[in-house]
């Protein structure tokens, strides 16, 4: 029966393998490498990314609001620049990452999502009465009075509907002087509501009666097609806030090619070793540890496209890294059944014993290393926040491959006959 | 052969003193070296092409008053790196990729990488990664404290705090700059460290049973030598998977993994030289009372 499984388990390890270098096509079920899977950082792809400060001095409930307002208006700006897989996040309190995978130029980019779109209405004195994030909806419609003419309705929410509405209470009240008065001009301005869209005054409607109902109509020289974008702008782009570079970053499409080829070599070098480290050492048991070590490669890997992890270049190093760590409880499961073999047991009592000493040690080390780990998941940030689940992940799996895995073949092949001797475990005959 | 450990206590703790104090000393003397992404500034990353004159290339970018300072890497030397401490825009950064590109007929592809960061940013990531590692020791010192004893705690949590500073005695010898991979390196070894601290205490606690208390000084020597070829074998496949990558790696994964590597060094060393020791004084200082009345 363990055989079977034994058998069975080499036999599905080969085979994701194979899927996970060259992909696997039966009949409509596509399987991709894991190459193409895998969701690659901006290190390794090449690409752009911008962190964006909001200049505001909100705090707490109302940031949160605020920067959940602008991810969702950035975000429908860079999808609509039609990229692959572009990434809009909210980072610290006040900070947006934008990440553009593949595209080249940062400085186009930026221009591209800078273009903030900020919707102001403002009266003469330039005080805001209401911004773009009070607008509610933005339409195309026409005028009712001339049926040709192109305009954009607005409507506010319930606080920018009363803000309009006192704003307009007061524009309503101001008496126009006749035309040849000297105040007429200033009056004008008085009266007039200005509509400012990223510090253009793109509508200067006259507040003639005061509008309560939250509804408002920008009039000007449109066609049809200014009209139904500047809706678009105002309905989709009117940032809350303005936002300020704070950091930036471009990495050439070559660069992050080279930095990926060169450490999968490195790992698979490193891989390689190892398992040959642990064959020439430990003999018989290595072929287990080296079994367990490949398997926990794989499952690695495709937990991390399960949970659409982000491979980054750290992020490689740290699972080369902990391919190296992973076969830790091998080793401690191995000293233990050479010291019980050096202590003249049998090979069966041996491994048995020897399991069942080493289990307390490496559940002890492991569990005090997830608890590193949960803690820095939940107090760190970004990168920290990254590591923190590679780490665990980690861990767990190599205490599924080093110890579940390695104690099944390790039985296994304790059960052959021809490898019944102890000088197979590294272990010189001594007479007692 | 047996290792004598607990016998030359004071001389293991000498040579990680120095090793700190030096290391320190000369980062605080020579000043460490902040990466771009703490301290703020601007990198920007061009393939030449060819070996060029750096002299002759300070002075193509001398209009911009940038101050910088200009490195070579790559295969043939033949990348170059300008750091400035002031952080570029994106416009600052095409004129002066624009000029360059002109005098050396570059493509826009020669861009490898450009850069740019204030200091804001990283101060937060470092502040939010200490508070990290201060909560993670605690919730360790529980732990250990629930499933040992508290002496273990201490002794594991100075080791710790003892890696850490020969990493950053580390950085401040060589020079590494100190950017969030500073961060994620720190972190990795403050795993391996506390791991690999753990299974020499978990012989030591399993030995405890067959030795009297006046014998404490024997069953430390044993315990650290039962786990000997475990640590380095542990040891030395983690140093390989490391060596791989940085013989391997690229600029920026090189500066990564180097501190790592000293780091694991660090690891070992502490555990057995380090936590042990450590735990064995803190058990006499407890023990002495006893024997005060006889």
């Amino acid at each position: 029966m363990k055989k079977v499984l034994a058998i069975l388990i080499v036999i599905l390890m080969v085979f994701g393998w194979v899927v996970s270098i060259s992909g696997l096509t039966v009949g409509n079920l596509e399987i991709r490498p894991l190459q193409d899977l895998i969701r690659l950082g901006l290190d390794l792809k090449g690409g752009v990314y911008v962190v964006l400060e909001a200049e505001t001095n909100l705090k707490d409930k109302a940031l949160r609001d605020l920067m959940n307002q602008t991810q969702q208006v950035v975000e429908r700006r860079v999808n609509s620049m039609g990229l692959s897989e572009p990434n809009v996040t909210i980072e610290g309190d006040n900070r947006i990452r934008v990440e553009l995978p593949g595209v080249k130029n940062s400085a186009e980019a930026i221009v591209a999502i800078g273009q903030t779109a900020q919707l102001q209405f403002m009266d003469y004195r330039g005080n805001v009465i209401l911004t773009g994030s009070e607008v509610k909806d933005a339409r195309l419609s026409y005028d009712p009075e001339h049926p040709s003419r192109p305009v954009v309705s607005l409507e506010f929410t319930s606080e920018g509907a009363k803000a309009f509405k006192d704003a307009t209470t007061r524009t309503s009240q101001v008496i126009l002087p006749p035309q040849s008065d000297s105040t007429y001009m200033e009056k004008v301005a008085e009266k007039t509501i200005f509509i400012v869209l990223d510090n253009e005054v793109i509508s200067n409607p006259i507040g003639e009666v005061a509008i309560t109902n939250g509804q408002a109509v920008i009039q000007g020289s449109f066609t049809v097609d200014e009209a139904a974008n500047l809706a678009a702008l105002i309905r989709g782009g009117a940032l809350p806030v303005n936002l300020k570079e704070v950091q930036s970053s471009e990495i050439g499409a070559t660069l992050g090619q080279d930095s990926l080829y060169l450490s999968v070599l490195a790992g698979a070098i490193g891989m390689g070793i190892i398992i040959l480290f642990m064959l020439v050492y430990y003999k018989v048991l290595g072929i287990s540890a080296g079994i367990g070590l490949l398997l926990y490669t794989l499952l690695v890997a495709w937990i991390m496209v399960a949970f659409k992890a982000v491979l980054t270049l750290p992020g490689i190093a740290g699972i080369i890294l902990s391919i190296g760590m992973a076969v830790d409880a091998n080793v401690i499961i191995f000293e233990r059944i050479k010291e019980e073999l050096a202590n003249g047991k049998t090979i069966r009592v041996s491994i048995k014993s020897g399991f069942q000493r080493a289990m307390t040690t490496i559940l002890d080390s492991n569990i005090t290393t997830i608890i590193a780990g949960v803690v820095l998941y939940y107090f760190g940030s970004g990168p920290v926040r990254g590591f923190a689940v590679t780490l665990i992940i980690g861990i767990l799996v190599s205490m599924f491959t080093a110890v579940l895995i390695t104690r099944l073949y390790i039985h296994v092949i304790s059960d052959i006959k021809a490898l019944n001797k102890k000088s197979f475990y590294g272990i010189k005959e001594v007479k007692v | 052969m047996k290792l004598q450990i607990i016998k030359y206590t004071k001389i293991w703790y000498l040579i990680s003193i120095v090793v700190i104090v030096v290391g320190l000393g000369a980062g605080l003397l020579g000043g460490f070296n902040p990466g771009i992404d703490f301290s703020g500034g601007s990198m920007i990353h061009i393939d030449m092409e060819q070996k060029i004159d750096l002299n002759k290339l300070q002075e193509t970018i001398e209009e911009f008053e940038l101050d910088e300072s200009i490195i070579t890497v790559g295969k043939d030397n033949t990348e170059i790196m300008i750091k400035t401490s002031k952080p570029l825009s994106n416009e600052e950064r095409t004129e002066i990729f624009n000029k360059v590109a002109g005098e050396y007929n570059l493509e826009y592809d020669n861009l490898l990488a450009a850069d740019q960061f204030s200091a804001s940013v990283g101060e937060e990531i470092q502040k939010k990664a200490v508070i990290a590692v201060i909560i993670a020791s605690v919730g360790i010192l529980i732990y250990i404290t629930i499933r040992f004893e508290i002496k273990f705690a201490v002794a594991a949590i100075i080791a710790l705090l003892h890696d850490v500073l020969v990493m950053i005695a580390f950085y401040g010898l060589f020079r590494i700059p100190i950017n969030s991979s500073f961060i994620a390196a720190i972190l990795v070894i403050v795993g391996y460290s506390i791991n690999d601290t753990i299974v020499i205490f978990d012989r030591i606690r399993e030995n405890a049973h067959h030795y009297k208390k006046n014998r404490m000084e024997e069953l430390v020597d044993t315990s650290i030598n039962q786990s000997l070829t475990r640590s380095i074998n542990t040891s030395l496949t983690a140093l390989i998977a490391v060596l791989c990558v940085f013989i391997l790696g690229v600029e920026s994964i090189r500066e990564f993994t180097l501190p790592i590597i000293a780091g694991l060094i660090a690891g070992t060393y502490s555990s057995i030289f380090i936590a042990s020791p450590i735990w064995y004084q803190l058990t006499n200082l407890s023990n002495k009372p006893h024997y005060v009345g006889k």
